[in-house]
């Protein structure tokens, strides 16, 4: 089947297999490699990318179900100078990661959780981003840098 | 020479450009928090994991698993896979009999342990559900993963071996049929007086015995295993990529399973996503994906699911433990006898029988008491074989002593924490030499814990728990404690070689001054997200008196850094960095006669601080390290017979082990009709020596915290009876999310080792053994009135629930609620 994407603001036309997961299509056809596979159960989070705006598990959804839709993904986050995204900077500052694979889709569901909800509680926080793992960090500093993102003084 | 190799033009750019090369070294490197060097490309996707890995000719591997805990393989047949689009090749076991070895395990504990063979694909037998019986190559993953369901086996159904204590009974049914048992090896081990005629001498002794069950554990790294194999077929020579925490071991371990010269191996562990311990192995599909790239010519990739990673990466802890605490009356700790089983699952890993063994040396933990008795017996199952996961032997130990402890303060009717400072080592006592051989260096309880119940608010807990026991709130508060130590830094060669263990506890490092001042360091400790590359340039530039910021660190290449024991053990700081200090230390020292010669005095006369030489008495003779290094470079004008260029390598072999402790207290609020557990505040103070670096330290102590809670409370390994995972996928598995953890509160003293130049402990493993006894402890207590001395874990609310309910009605609580524990009939009996 033709899917038709634009990824980071760069739209494309790919053939693919009607079967391909959308996380895959991102890996393996346009060699966007910062999205991650951590599990085959939608659990983990790890491949949390943003689908016109919204977040998403990647690995959940179909690359056709992208067909004429924005995809945003960790890479495009930044500015092209290497200026971080808010939420990436106070991640660095706040020690929000550690052996960082959780990290690309972490810090896509922390944008979207502060789109919904921009000066979340740590209860609202540790709430919303329930369906992301992280092994390393107890998520104490993720929390806290999702504080720090929004505004607000971690205690 | 060309033009830009040339030391005269370099010279010329340094004049040119003066601030890149002499920026001063500010100082205060050692101790700040530095935000992490490896943040820039993990924040913004730019890893280099092995799965993101791209070759020309790429072919993916797929491995088709037993569904069965235990069969006989009647036959394979792959060729219907070979019809598969994009199938390549397809091997069953036997096909690669011939070339495929067996598994190393290279730490035989004892000269009579069962070692039985462990060929990467099962040829005649499969013992565990997830064991390989055949491999599948194709041009894409799905292509791969597709054929697997096209292969044919045949299975006679053996008789899984689930149950430890069952696998040892006379007429069980054997794991390894040729082995003529299950018990893989008996370790007996013993210290101080004699356990038995202690008690004899002591006959009005309090004896507390309990049966404690340490559940099997997934160690689930966010980054599931991956290897990628690139051959060069004509020179028989290969590059591994792997999701490896042992490139260095990986690669020698390669050679001897594969035959393939050490030399022509190649190992790299690119960008690794945790470990955790389960990493610190040489896997089947390693040895795999090298066999068949030499086979084939092409390069493999194989990268395991997250289902692949629950059935095919080792498993955690697993032990059935017996403890018998014995005082006096009056609370002093007589002795401890400890007798383990300790689940192998079906074949040795690694370090697989070695983990019982080093937590044999940390059952006593903080506590003078004169007699010490252990033995252990390792038991083959029909499992996936357990290994190292995150503390390996210790969290185990810890857990054991830690709630023995409260159980024997509660027959005493004492307070735990007086129980504990009643026993442990004092500040002033260090160093001590434990009742099981090992010397603690440093240490002082009684400073962590003072700050640990100041920052908890003890008294008001204590206070608010009474209030809720006497009006039988239904929501109940417990208290617990963990006064933990730990044995890390792993090891001194000459301890490991006593152990039998294969290989020695040393560390590398290289550090190689550039033309330009700049520094590269090459570390044999190799890191999978701690932070190694920030805190390996703090030491240096602390060191060399350079910025930060130009010092560059390499690691997890046998290329670029060849010598290496790599990450494990909570050794790199202890070992890995202090090799780096003491490289930096030969750095100074070869720079010092280099600037004596060009400062035209006498070597003696030389100083070095910040960064700079400079010659007594005359403040105005001075170099920087920089320009030594330049000077070095040219070689124009060295010493007699000197050497050009600055550089050093260093290998670190530690004399003792590292001794981090602290106290760690946690507040649970138990919902007696739901028997939900909630931790309302969890206060730890840790000390782990000396600290490079304070951010990664706490950083270390919170994921520890996470996942020693996460066995407290959550995790489990479930198997049925016929040897099946039931819990095989992130669905099943309770990995904790964030919505699940509370706050931590975290503190620290600092009580510097005396066996390193750096004065530093590990930290990478504390949180995790500490907290998983302060856990348990607090719900423990929180039930305590009705006489509930002990709860499996994890403290699931369904045990908790039946734990203080008969036929589904809550108990009257019953035994007198002394503080801080109860006093009941059934607190010296046996398990719960």
């Amino acid at each position: 089947m033709q899917v038709t994407t634009t990824v980071n603001g760069e739209a494309r036309t790919d053939e693919v297999e009607d079967r391909l997961l959308l996380v895959h299509y991102l890996r393996d056809v346009r060699g966007l490699r910062a999205t991650n596979v951590g599990c085959d159960t939608t659990s983990c989070g790890a491949c949390t990318v943003l689908l016109d705006g919204e977040s998403v598990k990647s690995c959940t959804v179909l690359a056709v179900q992208a067909d004429g839709r924005e995809v945003s993904t960790v890479e495009g986050l930044a500015a092209a100078d290497g200026t971080l995204h808010p939420v990436q900077a106070a991640f660095r500052q706040e020690h929000g990661l550690q052996c960082g694979f959780c990290t690309p889709g972490m810090v896509m569901a922390c944008v979207s959780l502060l789109k919904d909800n921009p000066r979340p509680t740590e209860h609202e926080v540790r709430d919303g981003l329930e369906g992301n793992f992280c092994r390393c960090t107890g998520y104490h500093n993720i929390v806290r840098a999702v504080l720090v993102a929004s505004g607000q003084d971690p205690k | 020479m060309t033009e830009q190799m040339d030391a005269g033009f370099v010279a010329e750019q340094i004049a040119e450009h003066p601030e890149a090369v002499h920026k001063p070294y500010a100082g205060g490197e050692l101790g700040r928090g530095r935000r992490r060097k490896e943040d820039a490309k993990l924040l913004t996707g730019q890893t280099n994991w092995t799965d993101n890995i791209t070759l020309p000719g790429l072919l993916h591997m797929s491995v088709l698993r037993s569904p069965m805990a235990h069969a006989r393989v009647l036959s394979v047949d792959v060729s219907p896979a070979l019809e598969m689009p994009g199938v390549i090749a397809a091997y069953s076991g036997r096909d690669l009999a011939d070339v495929q070895g067996s598994l190393p395990c290279a730490w035989p504990v004892t000269p009579e342990m069962v070692h039985p063979d462990h060929s990467p694909l099962a040829v005649d037998e499969v013992r565990y559900v997830g064991d390989g019986v055949a491999v599948v190559i194709a041009r894409d993953r799905y292509a791969a993963a597709d054929a697997l369901e096209a292969i044919v086996v045949e299975y006679e159904q053996l008789p899984a071996v689930v149950d430890m204590e069952a696998a040892l009974a006379e007429g069980a049914a054997l794991v390894h049929s040729d082995k003529g048992t299950n018990a893989c090896f008996t370790w007996p081990f013993a210290g101080g007086a004699d356990y038995a005629e202690t008690l004899a001498g002591h006959p009005d002794a309090v004896v507390v015995r309990r049966r404690f069950r340490q559940q099997r554990l997934l160690p689930s790294p966010m980054e599931p295993r991956s290897v990628v194999v690139a051959p060069i077929a004509a020179a028989d020579d290969y590059t591994v990529y792997s999701s490896t925490q042992i490139p260095h071991i990986l690669r020698v371990m390669l050679a001897l399973v594969t035959g393939i010269g050490e030399h022509k191996i190649r190992v790299i562990a690119p960008d690794v996503g945790g470990g955790f311990g389960c990493k610190l192995n040489v896997y089947a599909e390693e040895v795999l994906a090298l066999v068949v790239a030499r086979k084939l010519g092409r390069p493999i990739k194989w990268t395991e699911s997250r289902s692949e990673h629950y059935q095919a990466t080792i498993h955690g802890r697993d032990q059935i433990q017996d403890i018998e605490i014995a005082a006096t009356p009056e609370g002093t700790l007589l002795g401890l006898k400890v007798e383990l089983l300790a689940d192998m699952g079906a074949y040795l890993q690694l370090v697989t029988p070695g983990v019982p063994i080093l937590g044999a040396f940390m059952f006593p933990a903080i506590y003078k008491m004169d007699a010490y008795s252990f033995t252990c017996t390792g038991v083959f199952t029909t499992k996936t074989p357990t290994d190292a996961y995150r503390g390996a032997g210790r969290p185990e130990a810890t857990y054991a002593i830690e709630r023995i402890m409260d159980e024997l303060a509660a027959e005493l009717g004492r307070d735990p924490m007086d129980l504990r400072k009643q026993n442990w080592i004092k500040h002033e006592e260090f160093p001590f030499e434990m009742v099981a051989g090992l010397t603690y260096d440093s240490g002082n309880y009684e400073a962590a814990t003072e700050l640990a119940e100041q920052m908890f608010d003890m008294t008001a807990l204590r206070a608010e728990q009474a209030e809720r026991r006497a009006r039988q709130d239904p929501v109940q508060l417990g208290i617990g404690i963990s006064t933990f130590t730990e044995m890390c830094g792993l090891a001194p060669s000459r301890v490991l070689g006593s152990l039998s263990y294969g290989a020695g506890g040393w560390e590398a490092a290289q550090i190689r001054m550039l033309p330009t001042g700049k520094v590269e360091v090459t570390s044999g400790a190799t890191p999978h997200g701690q932070g190694h590359h920030t805190a390996w340039s703090q030491i240096v530039a602390d060191a060399l008196g350079v910025p930060f910021e130009d010092v560059e660190v390499i690691t997890g290449d046998t290329d670029s850094s060849p010598k290496g024991m790599d990450t494990y053990g909570s050794r790199s700081l202890v070992v890995g960095g202090v090799a780096i200090h003491k490289a930096t230390g030969k750095v100074i020292e070869k720079a010092k006669r280099v600037a004596a010669h060009l400062l035209e005095a006498a070597e003696g006369d030389v100083e070095f601080a910040g960064g700079t030489f400079t010659v007594k008495g005359s403040p105005e003779a001075s170099l920087t390290i920089q320009q030594v290094a330049l000077a070095t470079f040219a070689a124009h004008n060295l010493p007699e017979g000197m050497e050009p260029t600055l550089d050093s390598d260093y290998v670190y072999d530690p004399e003792n082990f590292s001794y981090p402790h602290g106290t760690h207290l946690c507040a649970v609020m138990i919902d007696t009709e739901t028997g939900f557990t909630k931790i309302r505040k969890y206060v730890c103070v840790d000390d782990v020596g000396k600290i490079v670096n304070p951010v990664i330290v706490q950083g270390q102590i919170h994921g520890g915290l996470a996942q020693g809670i996460a066995q407290a409370l959550y995790e489990e390994a479930v198997h049925d009876a016929e040897g099946n995972l039931i819990t095989g996928s992130m669905v099943d598995y309770l990995i904790p999310s964030a919505a699940d953890l509370p706050h931590f509160h975290t503190g620290r003293t600092e009580t510097a080792s005396t066996s390193n130049p750096l004065g530093v402990k590990g930290v990478g493993e504390a949180g995790t053994i500490a907290s998983t006894p302060a856990v348990i402890n607090a719900v423990v207590d929180a039930l305590r009135p009705w006489g509930v001395d002990n709860i499996d874990m994890p403290a699931t609310p369904e045990r908790v629930w039946r734990a203080i309910h008969d036929d589904g009605t809550l108990r009257v609580p019953s035994g007198t609620v002394s503080y801080g524990g109860a006093q009941t009939a059934a607190t010296s009996g046996g398990a719960a």
